[in-house]
């Protein structure tokens, strides 16, 4: 049984925290974030001049911070921080914090257990990355965002290594970006490295990379392509080997390529964000047939219908067999399932999340300042002043309500037919 | 090819880049760009003038060079694209040269000269081409090159890293809270109803303006948020290079962010070639009609919050001040009268200029142009006598400049010409002339 499983799935309502006490406590209070299974409510508070600390469900950790941001929690529920006293930056997990200390600290990461917590770091030493503490042993002029690999063993940032004077266009044309593995360059320098993916065992690292100044291709552990392309997008990892599939822009067209080869026959004046079914099997990814024209294209083929603002991340059912995206057409937003936009629509809406039996849609949505639940384009009977995204049930019969009311932050697990 | 109408100048991103050409290379990159990469508006505007030249009195360039032909939006075409389609994209090294030092550093690509063409004719678009020519050639301006290689590598214009952006904003906003009570920068905070876009020059040379925003946020009560990673800056060099490549990945940075934090709205700080790049050239290269998110300008911005008396006027600033109208906004959006409305209702002496709207003059530097570096100074300065003259004829000591490329080149007109006068970004009279609430008022 899973965690998720082990969740409390019957009681119906449990009033969590007054926040509007919060209010009378804590002359400031920043942006709350709630647990994943809704039990715990947070959010950095000032409790003094240059003093803050993190509020949970209206406690206050022990120790307090000059700075602190980017509190979240992570996916087993414990709650990360990145704080800063006597200006030295680290990290605070449930109120403890690594022994190790930074010059500055961003971008925490983590595996899917939640039990390794990653973050970029600069250090007497340079630019790092550091794992739980454990920082990479090689430092570089510059390390930009990182991936972390689900099983936590592997890291991968782009990195300078080498410093360039002011406006050495000759040096930077010879290359001084490359992919560093736990610390380690790959041998090969490029002009860029961007969008860096790890496979799922964690042996390959892929990315995108410039070799000319007009050609882009992909690198694997170091080694590109025999194609290059107009320019490339984000490449991903095949669930399962070390194929690589990459939206790459040709004389015709976007279009997607594995291993460096055409898969898609039809082009596209754009194409992005491809993603993989659970089952592995199709493919999906944003496309824009003609511009401002957006869908959503499975295996090459796309949805009927598009839409002229903006179509967002495609979203599979666990089964594998039906897909749903956010969607923007004349400034309002609703979500699409297989092409078939629901008829309502929103000042905003969040990702849409399938049932388990794969039957029913979910979102958060807001419409004149109330945020909703939205279930199969049926909007919710509650406006709520804040909320959080819905989540299934095992069963997929109740919802998971995560909430802000009259001032009270309540989790609520309701059926889905009483929304 | 006619003699160059500027001093020679020493740019190694130009002159170095051009001994690696080949007569091949040249051909092929010209003629790909001309079968493949231009829109069929080419075809229609080349068989559309008529070779009047009234587009001439259009350019500042043309106007304060005496008149010289060579520097008319018209001239700078028949010196570059018609001989290139003339000699089939045969040309030499020499000649690209001559293109890049043209295309990159004696046009602004302002449009203005558009609204003199009988026929309307865009022909900044015309010298746009030549730029991407020269840049797939690897044939562009150093420091330009260098700003575009920052754009590539860090999606903002000033190399600034990562931790920098975060440090800085964090810095801003204890700054700020000096002023103006629980003044913040809420870093991602998603489902916010602003994301706030800058440009790279605020974190790196002018923080301050950060801290002038948290300060008039805070004071009009806005919903609104900054991301902490890539796709804060909206600006784009690369558009002006003529890399679109690396122009797209910028814009596809900047948008997503806005798409990441599910904010309505994109308000951008003060910058012309910015509000072009994010509203029009980029989207439209990334296959969006229109920004994703809805983008305002700050002048729109400002218009909005003292229109609607979310920001109540206390005092009005004193000396006489005139405004620099900047080309993307006005002439390209038509925020003319917004601007001078927020100058008036924040200015008691506010002396405007003429030729005005969408007829004023560029300040020069905008198009890239004062990317282009130090070595394009003199010559840029010089190209912009007319500016000079408009702006001293209003008798202000303060030129407002609601742009960066503005800013710095108004700068230094002022400097070159001695004109006395001190340039300031809105949002600086704006803090000081704002009312503070009672509750927001620092004891």
């Amino acid at each position: 049984m899973t965690e998720f499983e082990n969740w409390d799935w019957e009681t119906k309502e449990k009033l969590i925290s007054e926040i509007s006490e919060w209010r009378r406590k804590f002359p400031v209070i920043h942006e709350y974030v709630v647990s994943n299974d809704g039990e715990k409510i947070s959010a950095p508070v000032k409790t003094q001049e240059d003093a803050f600390t993190v509020c949970v469900n209206g406690e206050i950790w022990e120790n307090t911070f000059e700075k602190l941001w980017s509190l979240r929690f992570g996916p087993d529920d414990r709650l990360t921080c990145l704080c800063m006293n006597d200006d030295e930056w680290t990290v605070a997990t449930d109120g403890e914090t690594w022994e190790e200390t930074f010059e500055y600290v961003w971008n925490i990461q983590f595996t899917p257990d939640g039990k390794i917590i990653a973050v970029n770091v600069k250090g007497k030493n340079g630019y790092r990355i550091s794992l739980n503490g454990k920082t990479w042993e090689n430092g570089y002029v510059e390390a930009r965002d990182f991936a972390l690999s689900p099983d936590g063993k592997n890291t991968a940032a782009g990195v300078q290594t080498k410093g360039l004077g002011e406006g050495d266009i000759f040096g930077f044309a010879e290359g001084v970006w490359t992919v560093a593995v736990n610390g380690v360059p790959w041998k090969r320098n490029f002009l860029n490295v961007w969008g860096i993916a790890i496979s799922s065992d964690s042996s390959k690292i892929a990315a995108e990379v410039r070799v000319g100044e007009y050609e882009y291709t992909i690198a694997i552990n170091g080694d590109i392509w025999n194609e290059t392309f107009k320019c490339v997008w984000e490449p991903i990892f095949y669930p399962k080997g070390e194929d690589v599939l990459v939206p790459v822009q040709t004389d015709d067209g976007w279009t997607l390529a594995k291993n460096g080869q055409i898969i898609w026959e039809r082009k596209f004046v754009q194409a992005w964000h491809q993603k993989f079914s659970p089952d592995g099997q199709r493919i999906a990814a944003i496309v824009a047939p003609k511009i401002g024209k957006w869908t959503i294209a499975v295996d090459g083929s796309t949805w009927n219908k598009t839409f002229g603002d903006a179509v967002l991340l495609p979203v599979f059912s666990p089964d594998s067999k039906k897909v749903a995206a956010v969607v923007k057409e004349n400034n309002r937003w609703t979500v699409a399932v297989d092409g078939i936009p629901w008829a309502e629509d929103f000042d905003m809406i969040w990702d849409p999340v399938f049932s388990p039996d794969c039957n029913r849609v979910a979102a958060k949505a807001e419409k004149d300042g109330k945020y909703f639940i939205v279930v199969d384009g049926k909007v919710g009977k509650h406006g709520f002043e804040a909320l959080w995204s819905p989540i299934f049930s095992p069963d997929g019969n109740k919802l998971l309500i995560k909430a802000v009311e009259d001032g009270k932050y309540y989790r609520r697990v309701i059926p889905v037919e009483k929304i | 090819m006619t003699e160059p109408a500027a001093e020679a100048v020493v740019d190694p991103g130009i002159d170095e880049k051009i001994k690696k050409l080949t007569p091949e290379r040249i051909e092929s990159t010209i003629n790909k760009v001309l079968t493949k990469g231009a829109a069929a508006r080419l075809k229609v505007y080349l068989q559309t003038c008529v070779h009047c030249g009234l587009c001439a009195d259009a350019c500042h360039f043309y106007l304060s060079n005496d008149k010289d032909p060579k520097f008319s939006p018209v001239g700078k075409v028949k010196q570059t694209l018609w001989e290139i389609i003339r000699k089939k994209g045969k040309v030499d090294g020499g000649f690209i040269k001559d293109c890049s030092r043209i295309a990159h550093t004696e046009c602004n690509v302002c449009r203005r000269c558009s609204m003199y063409c009988p026929f309307g004719i865009d022909i900044a678009y015309l010298l746009l081409l030549v730029r991407r020519m020269c840049a797939l050639l690897g044939v562009v301006p150093q420091y330009l090159q260098d700003t575009v290689n920052s754009h590539a590598v860090t999606m903002n214009q000033m190399w600034v890293k990562q931790d920098e952006w975060i440090d800085s904003l964090q810095w801003q906003e204890e700054d700020a809270q000096d002023e103006v009570k629980n003044a913040r920068i809420p870093l991602d905070k998603e489902g916010a109803e602003i994301m706030y876009s800058v440009i790279g020059p605020e974190p790196k040379f002018l923080a301050q303006l950060l801290g002038n925003i948290a300060m008039i946020m805070a004071v009009a009560g806005m919903d609104w948020t900054m991301p902490s990673f890539d796709g804060w800056d909206n600006s784009n060099m690369p558009m002006y290079s003529g890399d679109f490549e690396t122009m797209a990945r910028v814009e596809r940075k900047h948008h997503e962010a806005a798409l990441k934090l599910k904010v309505k709205r994109i308000v951008m700080g003060e910058c012309g070639h910015a509000f072009r790049g994010a509203v029009y050239d980029g989207p439209k290269w990334l296959a969006w009609k229109e920004p994703p998110v809805p983008i305002i300008h700050a002048v729109q911005f400002y218009y909005e919050l003292i229109k609607s008396g979310r920001i109540k006027i206390a005092k009005k600033f004193k000396e006489p001040v005139t405004v620099q109208e900047p080309c993307n906004i006005v002439r390209g959006r038509g925020l003319g009268d917004m601007l001078r409305y927020i100058m008036r209702a924040t200015c008691e002496d506010f002396r405007d200029v003429y030729p005005r709207y969408e007829h004023n003059y560029c300040c020069g530097a905008g198009g890239g142009v004062i990317n282009c570096g130090p070595q394009w100074k003199k010559s840029r300065v010089k190209g912009n006598r007319v500016k000079a003259e408009q702006l001293k004829a209003t008798g202000a000591k303060f030129v407002v400049t609601p742009c960066h490329n503005c800013h710095s080149g108004i700068e230094d007109i002022v400097e070159h010409y001695n004109l006395g006068m001190h340039t300031k970004f809105f949002s600086e009279i704006l803090i000081d002339v704002m009312e503070i609430p009672e509750d927001l008022k620092v004891e």
